[in-house]
């Protein structure tokens, strides 16, 4: 088959914008979890993905946390513990650690912000996104750090050859992406599994759908928010993962969550499916943006491309693509 | 004892209705407007203006007019540093287009064409509402800094990409430029903050500022007494944006002289303005100034602590500021939702009632 070379220098943008897609639409399903189960609006997200690549990085290479202020210390010297970690081991430990931040959050934040208008808990959780920046770079340092998890990398040879034989010219897609994509699926389908099939799920689909009529049948909120938060923070894991094999860990990190907000009024607050194809138009209409009207007029649209077709989207429809139907009553 | 108002006899009706009807207040007013336009011009030396008194006043500036915005309007937005840089470039061009007119008229000129811009961005306002609407506002921060970044015409085409300050002067002394006292630049965002505060809390008391607050509390149900929504919604963005668009103007003239777009108004610009109204106290003139003077202070003092006093690495101390930062926002929501305007009112209620709350 001969394609003009136009349409298939598209065909790729497009290809490689669902791949980044997906990117977004990770970042976006950990809003999305939060949001419904909390009604929390949680800007932290983004910060947490970098703040869970940092401690990950950390385990793995053995850095003694708060090295920084521990050398402070008239006489200390530290610098590492000298060993490194298995990057399996080094996953689950960080996964406990977003747990047990999880718990702290609970402990002394959401449980003293329970009946606030919205816009507090928002604003709490920049306040949050401030002080985990702080953190991890008081633990870790501030310094770009390479992740290395034993993720593919590079152009991926066997995408190269198909559409090499189909077309008569290889398409450049990034392993990491098609990597990334698989385990976005992964992830998806088993957060549908729990929420569908297992005690916990039901009761966060409970909470997410009424929180007064939840507690009347003896579901513990506060064990709901603990575990939705653990969920995110898990989600956040692997978004700053996926991220940081990609473009270093680094405080950069924690911008994706101003990419995932469009893709959330996109696809509606509330729906998870709704974040994965918001993900998905998003990464391509990027693409395809910047590769057709990006040379007329001085690149870099990506920077505000997402929000502006967003905001003309909500023009049309307020609550979004897969958003509850908003009803409005005196 | 002093703060009460028994014996202090209003007759006549612009008494009864003015700004401050207790004494003590009306006096601590005159009192601070007296410090601020004659005492502190001759004792502030450069340090203190550049560090803390310009932005104060400038950050206050912005703080008012998104607090009309959010706190009186309840139009959540999170474009103020685009707008910000509008103000900024709007009062450049119009600087250097037209450099025979006096600069105050630039820096006027310079918020109403923000305006102008702010209500184009406020148009969606009508259909989008809460966090959607702070989304989309997003959109204006983002697409604006862009704009200036890209196309060369807002900055005159200069190599470096960044806009500077031409020395401009106000009745014979230079107020902008590279040749200022401190206390010129001082006394042109004192004017501007002292007139800018009286007109909000002259609007927000009067019809229109009843609107929006309706609109605030109810959107559906003012419509329905008969607030028209499309004004309302429409003003609040343009008068915002007027009041935005001057602390812009006046923050790249006066305080900055140069400035870099995506470095001066980037996103974290219209974080702090947030924080500040959220911390000084939503729907208050008041809070606006104590949410400026706040942020403004804090970082000042912590860098005094941390690094100049113990001598920490600066690295490390603008780690632990961010933290202090973030865990001071949180402690405060939690202790007081309302703000520090609502510490200040209950401290004005046991005020009044002292030394006999019984």
């Amino acid at each position: 088959m001969v394609l003009p070379d136009q349409v298939l220098y598209a065909m790729e943008a497009a290809l490689n914008g669902l791949l980044s897609g997906v990117m977004y639409a990770l970042v976006a399903l950990g809003f999305v979890l939060i949001f419904k189960a909390s009604g929390v609006f949680n800007y932290a997200q983004g910060v947490m993905a970098l703040f869970a690549a940092l401690t990950l990085v950390g385990i793995q290479q053995g850095q003694v946390p708060f090295a920084d202020v521990i050398n402070l210390i008239p006489g200390v010297e530290v610098h590492g513990f000298g060993w490194t970690v298995p990057a399996l081991l080094a996953i689950v430990l960080t996964g406990l650690v977003m747990i047990g931040m999880a718990l702290i959050i609970e402990a002394l934040i959401l449980k003293h912000l329970v009946n606030q208008p919205p816009i507090i808990l928002f604003m709490a959780t920049i306040g949050l996104a401030y002080f985990l920046e702080g953190l991890g770079d008081t633990m870790w340092g501030a310094d770009i750090k390479t992740m290395d998890v034993g993720l593919p990398q590079g152009m991926s040879g066997t995408i190269d050859t198909v559409t090499n034989a189909w077309f008569g010219y290889g398409f450049y897609v990034d392993q990491l992406n098609i990597v990334a994509t698989v385990v976005a699926a992964v992830l998806v389908a088993l957060l549908m599994l729990f929420s569908q099939y297992s005690k916990q799920g039901r009761a966060l689909r409970a909470v997410a759908d009424d929180h007064q009529a939840a507690l009347s049948v003896g579901i513990s909120l506060r064990f709901i928010w603990v575990l939705v938060w653990s969920i995110a923070g898990f989600v956040a894991l692997v978004a700053g993962i996926m991220w940081g094999a990609r473009s270093g860990v680094q405080f950069s990190l924690s911008l994706i969550a101003l990419k995932a907000l469009p893709v959330l009024m996109l696809g509606g607050f509330t729906s998870i499916p709704g974040a994965i194809v918001g993900g998905l138009i998003i990464g391509v209409g990027e693409q395809l943006f910047e590769f057709w009207v990006g040379p007329l007029v001085g690149g870099a649209t990506e920077n505000w491309f997402a929000y502006v077709l967003a905001l003309v989207f909500l023009v049309f429809r307020p609550q979004g693509l897969f958003g509850e139907k908003i009803i409005e009553r005196v | 004892m002093f703060y009460r108002e028994a014996g202090d006899f209003k007759t006549s009706y612009p008494d009864d209705s003015q700004t401050f009807p207790i004494r003590f207040d009306r006096l601590g007013y005159y009192a601070v407007l007296l410090l601020g336009f004659v005492v502190l011009p001759f004792v502030l030396n450069d340090y203190w203006t550049n560090a803390v008194f310009i932005p104060f006043l400038i950050y206050a500036i912005a703080a008012l007019g998104l607090n009309i915005l959010v706190g009186y309007c309840g139009q959540l937005s999170l474009g103020t540093g685009g707008f910000m840089a509008v103000g900024a470039y709007a009062c450049y061009k119009l600087t250097t287009a037209f450099p025979d007119i006096n600069i105050v008229f630039h820096i006027l000129g310079a918020g109403i064409i923000t305006a102008g811009v702010g209500l184009l961005f406020g148009l969606p306002s009508l259909r989008i509402k809460g966090f959607y609407l702070a989304v989309a506002t997003l959109a204006a921060q983002f697409f604006l800094v862009w704009l200036f970044n890209r196309v060369p015409w807002f900055y005159n085409y200069s190599a470096s990409g960044q806009i500077s300050m031409p020395e401009r002067t106000v009745f014979g002394i230079a107020v902008t430029g590279a040749q200022v006292a401190p206390w010129a630049g001082y006394m042109v965002c004192l004017v501007f903050v002292v007139v800018l505060a009286w007109m909000a809390r002259n609007l927000t008391r009067g019809a229109t500022g009843r609107k929006w607050m309706a609109i605030r509390d109810m959107d559906i149900a003012a419509e329905i007494i008969g607030v028209n929504p499309l004004r309302a919604k429409l003003t609040a963005f343009a008068v915002s944006s007027f009041y935005v668009g001057i602390a812009g103007a006046l923050f790249f003239s006066v305080y900055l002289g140069a400035v870099e777009v995506g470095e001066a108004f980037g996103i974290e610009k219209s974080f702090a303005v947030l924080f500040m109204i959220i911390i000084g106290g939503l729907g208050s003139i008041f809070g606006s100034f104590a949410g400026a003077a706040f942020m403004v202070v804090l970082p000042v003092l912590i860098k005094l602590v941390l690094v100049d006093s113990w001598g920490w690495p600066t690295d490390l101390a603008a780690h632990i500021r961010l933290m202090i930062v973030g865990a001071l926002i949180i402690i405060f929501l939690i202790a007081e939702p309302h703000g520090m305007a609502q510490l200040w009112r209950v401290t004005k209620d046991k005020l009044r009632l002292w030394p006999f709350p019984h």
